[in-house]
């Protein structure tokens, strides 16, 4: 364990990251709305500390291995939420650490839920900082580090893979994984790009353009509204949403070998859209047409326009809203956030357990059913017709293990702290997913406002579980880790 | 001929039987030491042992003035090579190549002019898999083989009291199927071959051929026996080579389960196959064949590469209910043993294969062979050349050609159209003939007839 030469690596990623408050800092000059002083001051002091860091370490810079990547993943989530909650704190009068924090963790790792009310009234450039952090934590900050500096050499696969984990580990798609970083980036900054202009030929204005477009690639539900999008109420919009939604959760590795090959066959060997599509048509028709059965809705069009829209951000993790389905009957806002579990791809921005471990999952079961039927059969689970080795399916069905623990702990724990038990339920839910919004307290007509201190912390926890994928965070936390 | 066989292995030590009994000058050259010995003890020829890929074994082999070279080692890459070297170094007229990777055979350009210079690729495996589904499709019959580019069958049929033709006389088959245009070229009773006319009845038991087109092949069998409900369950015991092609072209029209011993093979090909079940064990072990319904299965193939291991295997499921089984069996002696008993079909690999090879040696613009009868007959199609006066054929009316005895023209291909030969057809030149031979002495004859003669030069 080389500690130093890791804090090394977090100081520059710091730097990077002060670089990017520049861009609210700079707006909020530019239209005078009144946080150029906060975002100043945190720029400053992130630029300090990262500074004082790098002049600490300097001497120590070095190749890092797999055990360092852990660390210092872990290390970014956790201090550069910090440094992201400063604006806040000193943009918003009466925001304690806590909850800034919160929020901050809430944006980077995507999630969106928030413990702000007033939205409207957030100045517009703290409304794109939320958005930035969205879009920046959606692909990751180390994978964008990775792309832009010439920073971690070798090391930087494993980085990489620290940050995004997925079940298939062969993520390299160029040989060389600076040039995979920048290549899913520029992919992502192609789609955002495209996304903020379709919502602003949609009717949004210039900056709730390009807030929603962070933050609807990134996958996270910040608002710049406390209406979230039943402001607009316009199909139109929540077309562009849906659309760009999918595009999101779906697996940026085929989006960027599409755009390399200029054809759409990655798409189609890709096991993992194809599945996801069909989870989501299939939810989105029995939603609404349950909506319309049960007569939340008189006709089936408008049935089929809110399942459509609030299926599509909850499953995909997103967490945007265009009406409060809370009250709707609780099966329908249940089933919505147990699809967040698994609906969006491996290598998207959302969370949860991913499309491919789903499928990997499902295709054990089967394989279990068929050999108690021929107990001499030799069946291996398949994607995309590639056999999936055992180790993966037991890592797998480990990580099944760990999400389901942690589900139900932080659900134990959640509850043992005062809240109701659908409330706590979905909020342990929506954390560790990243999704946002969850039911009852925390419901999406409500905020995480109303949660005590301990209760947002465990929230803040469970979303850094969730994005890290548990076991990233979770090694850091075992004994054996820091055995030498 | 001067001939060089690569390989004294199953493929190659039957070629180079084959070929021995033809008159050639064959050298064999292997790189183990014990095959080339066993197969010089059995054969009149000469052997080098060696690698076939490189130069100085072939000029040992005596390539420089070879006629044909038989590339069929277990390996591709050595086929290939030798291939090229013997057509770019050592100008060997012929070359033929056993190619067994899908890979080299999607591209024409690998084995073409600038590639390894191949004139034919033959692939052992496929020809079984290919003759097995055909007795998938048809199950009732016991050889389908296909002319003309698929366009004409010749099926193998054994006749069954009930079907209609049955105990009646061959001219009594136009009025049963009229539309049809479909011609019995032989029928075996017994060991007998009874060369067909108008007046033969056809007795319970006879094994009758029958030329007809691809699509009416149906028609003509339900003719001559009651049709069995068609395949649904197949059961394949061996996952090798053959095995594991059969699954691949069956698994989606039917249900296939595999059984294979070797665990790491079992891994392999269930992750190449999709639908068909890969079942892990003995083909001989009674307990796994009875839970996996051995009872139900339509068609029982074993195509392991053991003889004794295929032979036990087809006896057990025949005795626990397989409908129908098929085996693979390299040993003459033992498919004499067998035919008659409990195995509905055997299959000798070497007969199976080495017909498409055959053809390329022949003299005559010979298109198609195929074995019969485990090579005891012949059927040929090879296309006619040359003028009334050059060649022994042309133009001449069929009951005018002078054809050694028990040899039958069965039908006559022009220009893609399918003519079954009757007493009146004349032959045109440039006609695809299709000639059975039910005795193989009078192949020769056979040939030199489709033979331009000397005066046409």
């Amino acid at each position: 364990m080389r500690f130093l030469a890791v804090v090394n690596v977090l100081s520059r990623v710091m730097l990077l990251f002060a670089a990017s408050m520049a861009l609210p800092w700079a707006l909020s000059y530019a239209i005078h709305d009144g946080a150029q002083a906060a975002f100043g001051y945190s720029l400053a002091a992130t630029l300090i500390a990262g500074l004082a860091l790098w002049l600490a370490t300097f001497q120590e810079r070095r190749e890092l291995q797999v055990r360092d990547g852990f660390l210092l993943v872990a290390l970014v989530w956790t201090v550069l939420p910090g440094f992201a909650a400063l604006p806040l704190m000193l943009s918003i009068d009466g925001l304690a650490f806590t909850d800034a924090y919160f929020e901050a963790v809430s944006g980077l790792t995507a999630s969106g839920a928030t413990v702000l009310e007033g939205l409207d009234r957030l100045a517009v450039s703290v409304n794109i900082w939320r958005g930035l952090m969205i879009w920046m934590g959606g692909m990751g900050v180390i994978v964008l580090a990775v792309a832009i500096l010439p920073l971690l050499g070798v090391g930087g696969s494993q980085l990489f893979k620290a940050e995004t984990p997925t079940p298939m580990k062969d993520t390299k798609l160029t040989p060389r994984i600076a040039e995979t970083a920048k290549g899913l980036w520029l992919v992502y900054v192609g789609f955002t790009a495209a996304c903020t202009l379709a919502y602003w030929l949609a009717g949004m204005d210039g900056f709730d353009a390009l807030m929603h477009g962070f933050t609807t690639m990134g996958l996270g539900g910040f608002s710049s509204h406390d209406a979230s999008y039943a402001y607009w109420n316009s199909p139109a919009i929540e077309a562009v949403a849906i659309v760009f939604m999918l595009v999101a959760a779906m697996n940026f590795a085929s989006h960027f070998l599409a755009w390399r090959r200029l054809s759409a066959r990655p798409y189609a060997r890709d096991p993992e859209a194809g599945a996801m599509l069909l989870v989501l048509a299939l939810a989105v028709f029995a939603v609404a047409g349950y909506l319309f059965l049960t007569g939340v809705y008189d006709e089936f069009g408008t049935a089929l326009r809110y399942a459509a829209f609030n299926v599509v951000s909850l499953a995909t993790t997103t967490g945007y809203a265009n009406t409060d389905y809370g009250r709707w009957p609780v099966f329908a806002p249940l089933l919505m956030l147990f699809l967040s579990c698994f609906v969006s791809c491996s290598g998207s921005t959302g969370s949860g357990i991913k499309m491919i471990r789903a499928q990997i999952l499902f295709r054990q079961l089967l394989r279990e059913l068929l050999r108690t039927i021929h107990p001499r059969i030799y069946n291996p689970v398949k994607l995309s017709e590639i056999p999936v080795s055992n180790a993966t399916v037991f890592a797998v069905l480990a990580y099944l293990f760990m999400y389901v623990t942690s589900v139900v702990v932080l659900t134990l724990l959640l509850t043992a702290s005062g809240l109701d038990v659908v409330s706590g339920f979905s909020a342990a839910v929506a954390s560790l997913n990243n999704t946002g919004p969850g039911l009852g307290e925390v419901g999406p007509s409500a905020t995480y406002a109303g949660l005590t201190d301990t209760q947002t912390w465990i929230c803040t926890f469970a979303m850094l579980l969730g994005r890290l994928e548990l076991f990233t965070l979770l090694v850091v936390l075992t004994p054996a880790f820091w055995r030498k | 001929m001067k001939i060089v066989i690569l390989g004294a292995g199953q493929v190659g030590g039957s070629v180079a039987e084959s070929l021995v009994s033809e008159a050639n000058d064959i050298t064999v050259v292997d790189i183990e030491p014990q095959r080339l010995r066993t197969l010089q003890e059995r054969l009149d020829l000469r052997t080098v042992l060696g690698s076939g890929a490189h130069p100085s074994v072939l000029a040992e082999a005596g390539i420089d003035d070879a006629d044909l070279l038989v590339a069929v080692t277990q390996s591709d890459e050595t086929n290939l090579v030798a291939c090229r070297i013997a057509a770019r170094m050592f100008n060997v007229p012929r070359r033929i190549a056993r190619v067994r990777a899908t890979d080299y055979l999607a591209n024409e350009r690998v084995l073409g002019e600038d590639g390894f210079d191949v004139d034919l690729s033959i692939c052992p495996e496929q020809i079984l898999t290919d003759y097995i589904v055909k007795l998938v499709e048809f199950p009732e019959a016991l050889q389908v083989l296909d002319f003309a580019g698929g366009k004409v069958s010749l099926v193998a049929v054994r006749a069954f009291a009930g079907g209609p033709l049955v105990g009646h006389p061959l001219k009594d088959l136009r009025r049963h199927i009229p539309r049809v245009d479909a011609r019995i070229v032989a029928i075996f009773r017994g060991d007998r071959s009874i060369v067909p006319d108008g007046d033969t009845v056809i007795e319970t038991g006879d094994e009758v051929f029958c030329l007809a087109a691809a699509e009416h092949i149906r028609e003509v069998m339900r003719e001559l026996r009651r049709m069995d409900r068609p395949v649904r369950r197949v059961m394949i015991a061996g996952g090798g080579n053959i095995g594991l092609r059969l699954a691949l072209a069956l698994e989606e029209r039917y249900s296939v389960r595999v059984i294979e011993h070797n665990k790491r093979r079992c891994e392999l090909i269930a992750a190449r196959l999709g639908e068909a079940l890969v079942l892990n064990g003995d083909t001989t072990d009674e307990e796994l064949l009875e839970s996996e319904n051995i009872g139900e299965m339509d068609l029982f193939v074993a195509v392991t590469n053991d003889d004794e291991n295929n032979i036990m295997s087809s006896l057990l499921a025949k005795r626990m209910g397989a409908r129908r089984v098929v085996s693979l069996i390299n040993r003459r002696s033992y498919v004499d043993l067998l035919q008659s008993g409990q195995i509905d079909i055997a299959i000798s690999p070497a007969q199976a294969t080495i017909g498409t090879l055959l053809a390329h040696v022949r003299r005559g613009d010979v298109v198609a062979v195929h074995s019969l009868r485990r090579g005891a007959a012949e059927a040929l199609e090879a296309v006619v050349h040359g003028d009334r006066e050059s060649c022994k054929l042309t133009d001449r009316r069929v009951d005018e050609i002078d054809l050694p005895a028990g040899t039958t023209i069965g039908a006559v291909v022009r220009r893609g159209q399918v003519l079954m030969a009757h007493h009146d057809t004349v032959i045109r030149p440039e006609d695809h003939v299709i000639v059975f031979v039910t005795d193989k002495k009078n192949l020769p004859r056979v040939e030199r007839m489709f033979q331009v003669g000397v005066r046409f030069v």
